[in-house]
């Protein structure tokens, strides 16, 4: 197959996986921010940007929520992914200056890029300008790499890395803990371990 | 002034123990009780778990949602302290880089060591531990039986608080009336782990870890670990007071502000402190033990991390106590013309026969524990209940292919939310997302169960360590390389974890999360993954094979004893810490008589 001919098959079966650097085609680049250090102030409560330069764009940010409130918007238990700060969280997350964050970076911002590519592909406008139908739509199609068609699956990993990051962050949050009712850290004066009535109904007593 | 520096630092000691964790804390605390004038001398800093420890810090407040990162590799929240697999400024050389040669060393450079950070878990080894080579002809015997370490487990139990419960299984020894803590109840995972591995015919038990379930004896306990020694008593009982009692909550692997699980920073030094007898500095990384002209040890040298200049103290008897291949390092590099492949080194086994753990894990996801109730689960922080390892018959006769067993860690239930949780699921939700997935993630929740191996690995040719010909760490002290190989008798039994814990997971009603790894070589984790490392100093009953004897005293040179887990003959699957500590206070017991009849 010649080139011409690749990207014909590319378009027409999806948008092509961009090739990106880790630095992004807009983005800063990360590379020169330092960790914490193997000692850090474990006490003190961080906000992202405070120990490395948060890098996204602001164009990145606007797709960056919108797309984890696809994976966790709102409902009647909890609030949406970028209501509780999923959005600062991948900002500093795909900034950091550790190997498996730089990793995430050039998977993050490849599948941004080629989300708005796959976008444009589909209806002529950006990802961030569709409706939510046509969003859906898009995100239907890579959200399990098992199922994906072919060349669709590095677009499928992008998905997934940013539904995990999306769940960890958001389940990391009080919001989070209270939509799964953990009840746990906090000091009890006893534990009784389960209710009696509960390991009965399990046959555990 | 208990911790010194340069200006108070006295000139000589009795006693130098080179590290601060449970075989250094454990020498320590056992020679400063008793009246010994002792300096510890710890290569990280001070550090002070009552003000330092995180301990209802939830992971929105860290950085990246405290996850590992390779500044803290069990992360943000982990006590470590400059420390990990690679600590910046001292390398480490490895004869190979592929996963079945590797070998990873973990330290932390702090007061403390690593038993800020362990896992707690404390078992004793059984009667076969220390004769293995007698039961199967393979590795070493220990100089000692379990007879001679028995009471010693019972006085580590008591001093530093150890739950668990007396079962009366084979090598699983009992500990004697009143050492043990009451275990704490166990989980909805763990009762039914319990009943389906019962059916498979696995004993599921009590586990035991150092945790206060309850508050220690302090009526009773100080008498019984000092007899007639009143000062002792006194010092102990006061500490004793101001340990609380678990509350049920915070991981222990950040450490205990309030000093409810075992650390040598909250249990070991406080009274060792009170009694007036110890010195301690921080920041002072030994390189070499001196030898005097007499042929004994004449003290130590150490490099101030501070001011970077070498300094030299001398004692009547050196420990080290530095860990199992920092201790080797010191050793190795203390050369003379009276020992120019370093000291104690006449055997030619100093760093021969490093061994780990034999580490593999599976996890499962289980439909029965989906959308229970509320429930707090934090519990006592894991391991309620373990299964020791069951199969000696069958082992004994040559049925199953390997000649050792492994005990299995198991968990589960509704730990605290965070970074992975609702992640890598997939395979259970074919890749929900929006309304759907917060469905899924709140039917998950809690229904995830693991399962780790932890197997006895049998010391080999060629597993060790030597001084590399040209690494040199930041202060110029030449830097380890490490040597690694498995034999088929630990390939075989980590294939044979991957079986079993399959099998729970499907007597569970579960399903295996990916395919068990039948393939031992692929199914173990890498040497030193599991953070036992032991063995590199031997100890034996003949001076020839082995580099101490049964008090952990080189053969070699009189008033040098080497405390830590290199003396390890061979190693158990139980956790080594336990042991270690034991080993150290018989060592500790031994010096100060030794000591009072003036042969030290």
């Amino acid at each position: 197959m010649d080139r011409r001919m690749t990207i014909k098959w590319v378009l027409a079966a999806g948008a092509a996986w961009p090739l990106v650097k880790a630095g992004g085609a807009r983005a800063a680049s990360p590379s020169s921010a330092r960790g914490y250090g193997a000692d850090p102030d474990l006490l003190k409560t961080y906000r992202p940007g405070e120990l490395w330069p948060l890098t996204l764009t602001t164009q990145q940010r606007r797709l960056a929520g919108i797309l984890a409130d696809i994976i966790i918007p709102a409902d009647e238990h909890s609030p949406s992914a970028s209501a509780v700060g999923v959005v600062e969280f991948i900002d500093e997350w795909v900034s950091a200056p550790y190997p498996a964050h730089r990793r995430d970076r050039t998977t993050v911002v490849a599948g941004f890029a080629w989300l708005d590519a796959e976008a444009v592909r589909r209806s002529g406008r950006e990802f961030a300008d569709l409706d939510a139908t046509d969003r859906h739509g898009i995100c239907a199609a890579i959200c399990d790499e098992s199922s994906a068609a072919a060349e669709l699956r590095a677009a499928a990993r992008f998905f997934s890395t940013y539904r995990d990051l999306t769940a960890g962050a958001f389940y990391s949050t009080r919001a989070g803990r209270k939509d799964l009712k953990y009840i746990g850290n906090v000091p009890l004066a006893r534990f009784d371990g389960p209710p009696p009535a509960l390991l009965k109904s399990l046959g555990l007593q | 002034m208990p911790f010194v520096s340069d200006g108070t630092q006295r000139s000589a000691y009795d006693v130098v123990v080179v590290g601060s964790g449970a075989a250094g804390g454990q020498s320590a605390y056992t020679l400063c009780m008793d009246g010994a004038k002792v300096l510890m001398l710890e290569a990280g800093r001070k550090y002070v778990p009552e003000t330092e420890t995180p301990m209802f810090q939830t992971p929105d407040s860290a950085p990246l949602g405290a996850v590992g990162t390779p500044e803290k590799p069990f992360g943000f929240y982990d006590a470590t302290v400059d420390g990990g697999w690679q600590v910046p400024g001292e390398p480490y050389a490895r004869a190979s880089e592929e996963d079945v040669g590797r070998f990873e060393w973990w330290r932390a450079r702090m007061l403390g060591g690593r038993t800020n950070h362990w896992g707690r878990i404390s078992l004793r080894n059984g009667p076969y531990d220390f004769k293995p080579h007698s039961r199967d002809g393979l590795g070493f015997d220990w100089p000692i039986g379990y007879k001679d370490i028995a009471p010693y487990y019972d006085k580590v139990e008591l001093l530093i608080g150890v739950y668990g419960s007396n079962e009366g299984l084979e090598n699983t020894p009992d500990s004697s009336p009143g050492c043990l803590l009451p275990p704490p109840k166990p989980l909805v995972s763990d009762l039914l782990v319990a009943q389906r591995a019962k059916r498979l015919g696995l004993p599921v038990i009590p586990g035991h870890r150092a945790v206060l379930t309850q508050p220690l004896d302090f009526a009773r306990s100080p008498a019984r670990l000092h007899p007639g020694n009143v000062t002792a008593q006194r010092i102990l009982a006061a500490d004793m007071r101001n340990r609380s009692a678990c509350v049920w909550a915070t991981p222990c692997g950040r450490g205990c502000a309030i000093r409810a699980n075992y650390q040598s920073t909250t249990v070991h030094l406080p009274p060792a402190l009170a009694s007036g007898n110890l010195d301690i500095r921080t920041d002072a990384m030994v390189y070499e033990v001196t030898l005097g002209r007499d042929g004994r040890a004449s003290g130590v040298s150490f490099v101030d991390r501070i001011t970077g200049k070498q300094r030299h103290v001398t004692a009547r008897v050196v420990i080290l106590a530095a860990s199992a291949c920092e201790s080797v390092r010191i050793l190795l590099n203390s050369r003379s013309a009276q020992f120019p492949h370093g000291l104690a080194n006449s055997s030619g086994k100093v760093g021969r026969y490093l061994m780990d753990t034999v580490g593999s894990g599976l996890s499962g996801q289980v439909p029965l524990l989906e959308s229970l109730p509320p429930l707090n689960e934090d519990a006592a922080g894991g391991h309620q209940l373990y299964v020791p390892w069951w199969l000696y018959r069958e082992q004994h006769a040559g049925k199953l292919g390997f000649a050792r067993g492994y005990h299995i860690e198991f968990g589960g239930g509704r730990q605290m939310p965070g970074h992975g949780t609702g992640a890598g699921t997939e395979w259970l939700t074919g890749g929900s997302f929006g309304a759907q997935f917060k469905q899924d993630v709140r039917r998950y929740y809690g229904s995830f169960i693991y399962f780790d191996g932890r197997g006895e690995m049998i010391p080999n040719e060629q597993s060790f360590c030597e001084i590399d010909a040209s690494l040199k760490d930041k202060w110029g002290i030449p830097a380890l390389r490490f040597h690694w190989g498995w034999s088929e008798h630990e390939r075989r039994q980590a294939a044979h974890m991957q079986k079993t814990f399959a099998a729970i997971i499907e007597a569970m009603g579960g399903r295996t999360h990916g395919a068990p790894q039948t393939d031992g070589a692929r199914a173990i984790a890498p040497g030193g993954s599991i953070i036992h490392e032991v063995g590199g100093a031997i100890m034996g009953a003949d001076p020839r094979t082995s580099v101490t004897n049964q008090w952990c005293q080189t053969w070699d040179v009189n008033n040098l004893f080497v405390a830590d887990g290199a003396v390890f003959a061979s190693n158990a699957d139980k956790n080594p810490t336990l042991t270690i500590m034991a080993l150290a206070w018989r060592a500790a017991d031994h010096i100060l008589e030794r000591m009072r009849r003036k042969e030290l």
